[in-house]
């Protein structure tokens, strides 16, 4: 075997913060070769991101290399010089990060910011680096490359500054590229071809890759081997069919579980309406974000609503919460009217409809304990002795699977999926029959995500209560949903039982959802292309219908 | 909005808050309850004196015509005559603005480049020794009302070491080596009124500009140091610097006059103070237009500074 | 208060601020009462230096300079401190107001605020007080105008930022009154950058308020505050005496203890944001 490219050798990272040492790297040790794709996975706190930066010879300030070496082509990048690191990073070792919105300067073209790195390692004139980034633009499927050149960061979207980053970093031809979560911050629909851009460019350039996500079902299709981390450490690694077809730890398999099977099983039994919403019509001054909605969740069930960012989801539950005025239609809840603005809802209306937000970081008020929180709703619709209500508190913390002495805490000490249980337990604290939840699980890690959404599961059995639960994430309507309804662009183009609309056949804009759903499946990224661009032939969205010509059968090269 | 209405908008918001400074300078005395001559000279003044003041208010004319009888005026070079001694003001006043002036650009020459330098150098070295030295010295320096500084500065340079002199008097006769060397006190003053304000917030902008992903994004290209700080950070903080310096140069506006008085110096601001205590109601007149003006012209021109820089507005989608 | 601020020796600009503040506030409290009454009463000759009868000299008249300084700090620290808390509950209430009633009340007060602040402060205070005289209720009235639209916009943007806060849509939804909200959900998150603010109108005040009366034009005489009796005082300079350096000292030691402790409470308030978000 030839040498390794990169070679990371018993890599320790600590943290030094207010409260003592963490260590972000507990003894890493990895080799890269070359033309090789390494996935990287792992939930958050898990240092893969870490692991990313220290291959560039980049420690995060704060943090400190106690122990270990990255080695690229022999020389050790953590004790390499100044200068000497600037001759690796852009053309031996480049980087494609986050959030690409944030990581372009916003006063330079993307050309020239490109163009920034390739002069350093092309020699040519001015001329030729130009058509060089204007035809690896149009590979990477961004549109007019040459005009795409002068464009600037805010004129272009999110999917298209990821490509203009994977093209920045392949520009000078560097040995190896590290992804760290390129398509996180996208839309399923819009990550599928920027994934496929990626995985094609890297083919072409031959270059090696460390590929870093949370999402295990993306680096299998991108990756040839899979590293999975947890806590700074090695869970266990190997080709990466391997691992997701065959894994040897418990960790790797309950990843891999995630959003593939019902929380429990369905009640097909009927149930009658809870709420009813007909013709609803809203929007924001001339802008229409809702049109003609007509949906129903039943008694004791969950009905998912799905779209993606745009589709108006999120404004349809700020209208039935009242937070927002609808221009039209009628809300039915429990046989009742539901009035429009929240002014005219009665003490008991509100008790009865109660809302979980997407983060819980902002939805529980960081001076308060977790027990002012949760007692809050107990007194202001009950009224309990005082006695009664510490007792109440401690009941629904059991409730959701916390210990009743957080209830001293603050928010800010709780961990994000304790926090989104604090939120949960405030609403159940009203003894609501509606719970409205706004993408609950989306800030959470999957394994924590995937709790969330199990409590709530059991929640609904034991207490009859109903969700309306706003998601983008197809695994999530797959564990927990009775009911679907699909969104876009502000109507409801589909709607049934989960089985209906999940099962063929399906609606074009639903399919496309689904195929875009990753998968860990062999082929599925080839698969859900080939689907997609059949299902998107003469659909004028630029952003959906750019994908680069479809590849060679053979799907994932280890 | 785009960048030409967007300046078109402040220009317009600039010049209705001059027309609301006119309107105060000259509807002030017609607020003022009962007889406003007699208010401002007091009781124990002869009726001829309080009459002779209704006609240099021009009192006996309505605002509006008082207010374009002015402009007219003014506009053929006429400022109207000074209360107290008959003189007119035109030519004190074209003399003392150009006293004031020159007092205001050698202070912004002295401290801007300065400051504009060491709020950079404390970002870079943030919370290092420098830094925290810069900070706590910036801090001192704008929590210091301009007299005391003005004191401390003469105590030490012109009367125990005798470097400067202590009154700053200048004439139109001296020479341009005379004039910095009596000056220069003044400016030092004012130099660290303003100096410390741009510093503080040049340091802010470029502290927040380098925690920016783009700046890792940039090392992590293999930029250099020198790259990052000139071509990444301070391309972006070009907008801020700017326009604090124009916000700097309108709060010079305030500080000059107390350091005006601080030294003797025969500027706008000292003259317009003393006729505050002569009731020389045109010269104040004058004086509060001209500074009026030019704090109104700053803070716009700090604003489509702001507005020129940003990449959004100059690149629209 | 809700958060804890802690104090750390790295942090010693802080807590000798602290100390100058409580020692100039104590000192200024106890009055000239404390200068012994032989001292107090004896006029002496103009400016004499410092010395064990009088400690900090004597003053243009041949009084004692220290007991004049406790009673002009005592006028000082009351009428900086009168503006900032007057100038502070006036622009919250506005503000909050325009905050929540939004719409036509809120663009009306907005540009009011705006186009005050568009003025040049020190020069109309000058205008106003050449026409209505340098009275103590009018030298309150022209800063309280000038320093209310800074915390006007400051409680504006405060109390918009927390609102669309999904903690305080919690609240609404639960059907919680305004007086709840504003007591329980906003103003226990809003209490240190609005402290902070508090800080730095009260050093704004007392810079503003010392160089009117340096000017002549603030606390007319015979009371002389801080400002004042820098002015008063000025020829001695000549003389190389350092009477008219010592109240212009005393201004500049509780503006920077202030200022410190105002540039603490917001990086607080700062570091408190940047951790949630």
């Amino acid at each position: 075997m030839t040498e390794p490219l990169l070679r990371i050798r018993d890599l320790c990272i600590q943290a030094a913060g207010k409260r003592g040492v963490t260590e972000l790297l507990r003894g890493i040790s990895l080799d890269l070769h070359a033309g090789e794709v390494l996935g990287l996975i792992g939930e958050s706190g898990a240092g893969k991101s870490t692991i990313g930066l220290a291959a560039m010879g980049h420690i995060r300030p704060g943090c400190q290399a106690v122990r270990g070496q990255v080695l690229f082509q022999g020389q050790d990048l953590l004790r390499a010089s100044a200068r000497a690191l600037r001759g690796v990073r852009g053309g031996g070792i480049a980087y494609v990060a986050q959030s690409a919105a944030a990581a372009f300067n916003p006063s330079f073209t993307l050309g020239a910011q490109i163009d920034e790195v390739l002069r350093r390692f092309d020699s040519r004139g001015p001329a030729q680096r130009r058509q060089r980034i204007i035809e690896l633009m149009g590979r990477l499927g961004l549109p007019d490359p040459a005009g795409f050149y002068d464009r600037y960061p805010h004129q272009v979207s999110g999917g298209q500054l990821q490509r203009a980053m994977t093209a920045m970093a392949l520009a000078p031809r560097p040995k190896i590229i590290v992804f760290d979560e390129p398509t996180t911050a996208l839309d399923v629909t819009t990550q599928l071809g920027v994934l496929a851009a990626i995985r094609q460019a890297i083919r072409q350039e031959q270059a090696a890759a460390l590929y870093i996500s949370h999402d295990l079902a993306i680096v299998s299709q991108v990756a040839g081997r899979i590293m999975v981390l947890r806590g700074g450490a090695l869970v266990e690694e190997g080709p990466a069919r391997e691992v997701v077809e065959r894994p040897r730890e418990a960790y790797t398999r309950s990843l891999l579980q995630v959003g593939t099977q019902p929380a429990s099983p369905r009640d097909p039994s009927p149930a009658p309406p809870l709420l009813t919403v007909r013709g609803m019509r809203a929007g924001f001054g001339p802008f229409r974000v809702l049109h003609d909605i007509d949906l129903t969740v039943r008694k004791g069930r969950t009905l998912a609503v799905v779209g993606e960012s745009g589709s108006g989801k999120s404004t349809l539950a700020r209208v039935i919460a009242g937070l927002h005025a609808a221009e039209d239609g009628q809300v039915v809840f429990a046989g009742q009217p539901l009035p429009r603005a929240l002014k005219q809802r009665s003490r008991d209306l509100l008790r009865r409809v109660q809302m979980v937000f997407q983060s819980a970081d902002t939805a529980l008020n960081p001076s308060q304990t977790v027990g002012d929180i949760i007692g809050r709703p107990i007194r202001f619709y009950f009224n309990p002795p005082r006695a009664e209500v510490g007792q109440r508190v401690a009941a629904l913390l059991e409730a959701v699977e916390l210990a009743p002495e957080l209830a001293d805490r603050r928010p800010m000490a709780l961990s994000g999926g304790q926090r989104q249980r604090v939120a949960i337990a405030r609403a159940l604290a009203a003894e609501p029959d509606l719970i409205l939840c706004d993408e609950v699980t989306s800030a959470l890690d999957p394994l924590v995500g995937e709790g969330v959404l199990k409590l709530l599961d059991r929640l609904r059995r034991e207490r009859g209560v109903s969700y309306l639960f706003i998601t983008h994430d197809l695994g999530v309507v797959r564990s927990i949903a009775d009911d679907i309804v699909v969104m876009e662009r502000g109507r409801i183009i589909e709607s049934g039982s989960r089985d209906e609309v999940l099962a063929p056949p399906w609606h074009p804009t639903t399919e496309i959802l689904l195929a875009s759903q990753p998968s860990t499946a062999a082929g599925w990224l080839d698969r859900a292309l080939e689907r997609r661009n059949r299902l998107l032939a003469g659909d004028p969205n630029p952003e959906a219908a750019i994908a680069p010509p479809p590849l060679a059968a053979n799907l994932v090269t280890p | 909005m785009t960048l030409s209405r967007l300046i078109a908008r402040r220009t317009i918001e600039g010049i209705a808050t001059l027309a609301v400074i006119a309107v105060l300078l000259f509807g002030g005395v017609e607020l003022i309850p009962g007889d406003p001559a007699r208010t401002i000279l007091g009781q124990s003044v002869t009726e001829e004196a309080v009459r002779n003041l209704r006609v240099a208010l021009r009192l006996d004319q309505p605002v509006h015509e008082r207010f374009l009888s002015w402009v007219e005026a003014a506009a053929q070079g006429d400022l109207g005559t000074s209360i107290l001694n008959g003189r007119p003001v035109a030519p004190d006043f074209a003399w003392r603005a150009k006293n004031t002036l020159f007092l205001a650009g050698y202070a912004a020459a002295m401290s801007i480049p300065l400051s504009i330098m060491l709020g950079l150098l404390a970002a870079l070295y943030r919370d290092r020794l420098l830094d925290r030295a810069i900070s706590l010295g910036s801090l001192a320096t704008i929590s210091f009302p301009e007299f005391f500084v003005g004191y401390v500065l003469l105590t030490v340079f012109a009367l125990n070491l005798g470097w400067f002199p202590v009154l700053s008097s200048v004439t139109p006769e001296m020479g341009l080596a005379e004039r910095l060397s009596r000056c220069f006190l003044p400016a030092v003053t004012l130099s660290c009124l303003i100096g410390a304000y741009v510093l503080r917030i040049t340091r802010a902008a470029v502290v927040s500009i380098l925690s920016r992903p783009y700046i890792e994004m940039a090392e992590l290209k293999g930029a250099s140091r020198t790259a990052i700080v000139l071509r990444h950070a301070l391309v972006n903080a070009v907008g801020p610097i700017a326009n604090v310096v124009a916000l700097a140069l309108a709060y010079m506006v305030v500080g000059i006059v107390v350091t005006e008085v601080v030294f003797t110096y025969p500027g706008l601001g000292q003259w317009m103070v003393d006729s505050v205590a002569k009731h020389d109601m045109n010269v104040i007149l004058v004086c509060g237009l001209a500074f009026g003006a030019t704090y109104v012209g700053l803070n716009v021109l700090a604003d489509i500074a702001a507005a020129l820089a940003s990449p959004r507005l100059r690149h629209p989608r | 208060m809700i958060l804890a601020l802690r104090l750390s020796f790295r942090q010693w600009p802080v807590v000798l601020s602290f100390a100058v503040l409580a020692f100039v506030v104590l000192l200024v409290l106890a009055g000239p009462g404390i200068v012994p009454a032989e001292v107090r009463e004896l006029a002496g000759d103009p400016w004499e230096p410092f010395g064990a009868e009088h400690l900090l000299g004597t003053d243009q008249l041949g009084r004692d300079l220290l007991a004049r300084m406790l009673e002009g700090g005592r006028l000082t620290l009351f009428l900086a401190s009168a503006v900032a808390v007057l100038s502070f509950v006036v622009g919250l209430a506005f503000g909050l107001l325009a905050a929540f009633l939004g719409g036509l009340m809120d663009t009306v007060l907005s540009r009011l605020m705006d186009i005050i602040m568009a003025l040049p402060p020190l020069i109309l205070a000058i205008l106003v007080i050449a026409l209505l005289g340098n009275s103590m209720p009018v030298l309150v009235g022209v800063l309280v105008v000038f320093e209310a639209p800074r915390v006007f916009r400051l409680a504006r943007a405060l109390a918009m930022e927390i609102m669309t806060e999904d903690f305080v849509t919690a609240a609404r939804l639960r059907g919680e009154g305004i007086g709840w909200i504003l007591a329980r959900e906003i103003a226990p998150n809003a209490v240190v950058p609005l402290v902070a603010e508090l800080a730095m109108r009260f050093v704004f005040a007392l810079l503003f308020l010392s160089s009117l009366s340096f000017l002549g034009l603030g606390v007319p005489p015979p009371q002389a505050d801080w400002g004042g009796m820098a002015r008063e005082n000025a020829p001695a300079l000549g003389f190389g005496l350092p009477a008219p350096i010592v109240p212009a000292a005393a201004i500049a030691a509780v503006a920077l203890a202030v200022n410190q402790i105002a540039d603490w409470l917001v990086a607080a308030s700062g570091r408190r944001a940047a951790r949630r978000g």
